[in-house]
């Protein structure tokens, strides 16, 4: 009986070894660790939790229902409102605080349109020099819906 | 020791309780970082289509992604190359890419040969080397698609900025680690498209859900001709090109 003790003791040591080992596993493993791979899934959160810049276009048609009209049945149908206009979700947020600033015609039209050979051949595009001769492009075409006579026809 | 099966049964039906148990323990201490919303992970996929054909090379992308996501000055999640082959074989292709295009590129006299855009991007392979190369486990695959990093466990070490055949990755020199296209995973988990497809002029990027199946992606993929860049290092890349020129690497 007597030998009996040295193997509780024994007993007992791997005992404690083993719950200061889960302990301390429970303590170092992030929580939900692998859950969704061999990663943190608090990893995703961060990632997601970053604040969004460019409302969408869905969010702009709800207030500018006339605007999304107009360029519906334009040439720029299929723009959105953020490609021209910039980030405007602070705006969406309380329009009555941040006004978006109008773009400048005359710089922002020719990013597109500015010929280049690098250009796919289908997309309609100018030497602005020559053009308008420096000329805002607003001053002829409404850029919500650009096109007019024989363009318009098309 | 006489037992029957029948007593030991009896005796033994706290061990039914056991999984009981273990649910319970897993709810006491597990998870509690359960993403809270109505975005469910496993019912995405999430890739990108480019069609080459529409690119005008006007840098909204990168100027969009940059505004989006904070981008530092002089390192890119997307960009846009443009390529001149002046003749067959292709292989001698002349590329630039000014300031990654985010200014757009200056206007080109035509010379001959042919010229285009080609918009890249972290392309969220399904088998990626900068997964398998991470030493702490920092950058993985979601179920849904993407290649992230948790930022709290890189080192910034830079082994997955060399392993990205792609040149998708960089540093985020103020944190000192790793930063990449996330394909805007805070937008498009909350039913956005991405910065950088919102601002395209030409819709030459889309958003791809490989696991909708009313998204257009599997006609744009059925129907026309497809390219991965680099698939001879079988990296699984999820952004497809539509008649990408053989000139690209």
């Amino acid at each position: 009986m007597k030998d009996v003790v040295h193997l509780v003791r024994l007993a007992a040591l791997f005992a404690v070894g083993i719950i200061v080992f889960l302990v301390a596993r429970q303590m170092i493993i992030p929580a939900g660790f692998g859950k969704y791979g061999h990663f943190r899934p608090g990893a995703l959160d961060d990632v997601r939790a970053k604040p969004i810049s460019f409302a969408g276009h869905e969010t702009c048609e709800a207030c500018h229902d006339d605007v999304h009209t107009q360029l519906a049945g334009g040439k720029h149908a299929h723009l959105a409102c953020e490609a021209c206009h910039g980030p405007q979700a602070i705006h969406a947020e309380d329009p009555a605080k941040v006004k978006p600033v109008l773009p400048n015609t005359t710089q922002l039209c020719p990013v597109c349109h500015e010929a280049s050979a690098a250009k796919p051949k289908w997309f309609p595009q100018v030497i602005s020099k020559d053009h308008s001769g420096g000329e805002p492009c607003k001053t002829c075409h409404q850029p919500h819906s650009p096109a007019f006579g024989k363009e318009a026809a098309k | 020791m006489n037992m029957t099966r029948r007593e030991w049964l009896r005796s033994t039906k706290l061990l039914l309780l056991t999984p009981a148990a273990a649910a319970f323990v897993d709810r006491l201490c597990g998870d509690t970082t359960a993403i809270p919303d109505k975005y469910q992970m496993a019912q995405h996929y999430w890739g990108m289509t480019i069609d080459i054909e529409k690119c005008i090379g006007c840098g909204n992308c990168v100027r969009a992604c940059a505004a989006e996501n904070h981008v530092q000055s002089g390192s890119f999640r997307t960009w846009v190359e443009r390529y001149h082959v002046a003749d067959w074989p292709a292989d001698q292709p002349i590329v630039d890419s000014p300031d990654g295009a985010f200014n757009g590129f200056p206007p080109m006299a035509d010379t001959g040969g042919k010229s285009f855009f080609v918009p890249k991007l972290c392309n969220q392979c399904e088998h990626s080397p900068c997964v398998q190369v991470c030493p702490v486990g920092a950058t993985f695959e979601t179920p849904d698609g993407l290649v992230l990093v948790d930022q709290s466990y890189c080192l910034g070490c830079r082994y997955c900025v060399q392993a990205c055949p792609y040149g998708c990755r960089f540093i985020d020199e103020a944190k000192q680690v790793v930063d990449k296209c996330t394909l805007c995973y805070h937008r498009i988990s909350k039913g956005l498209t991405t910065a950088c497809c919102e601002a395209c002029p030409t819709g030459a990027r889309t958003l791809a859900d490989l696991k909708n199946p009313k998204d257009p992606v599997h006609e744009f993929l059925r129907n026309n001709s497809i390219q991965v860049l680099k698939p001879h290092m079988a990296t699984g890349s999820k952004v497809y090109y539509r008649d990408l020129d053989e000139s690209v690497r």
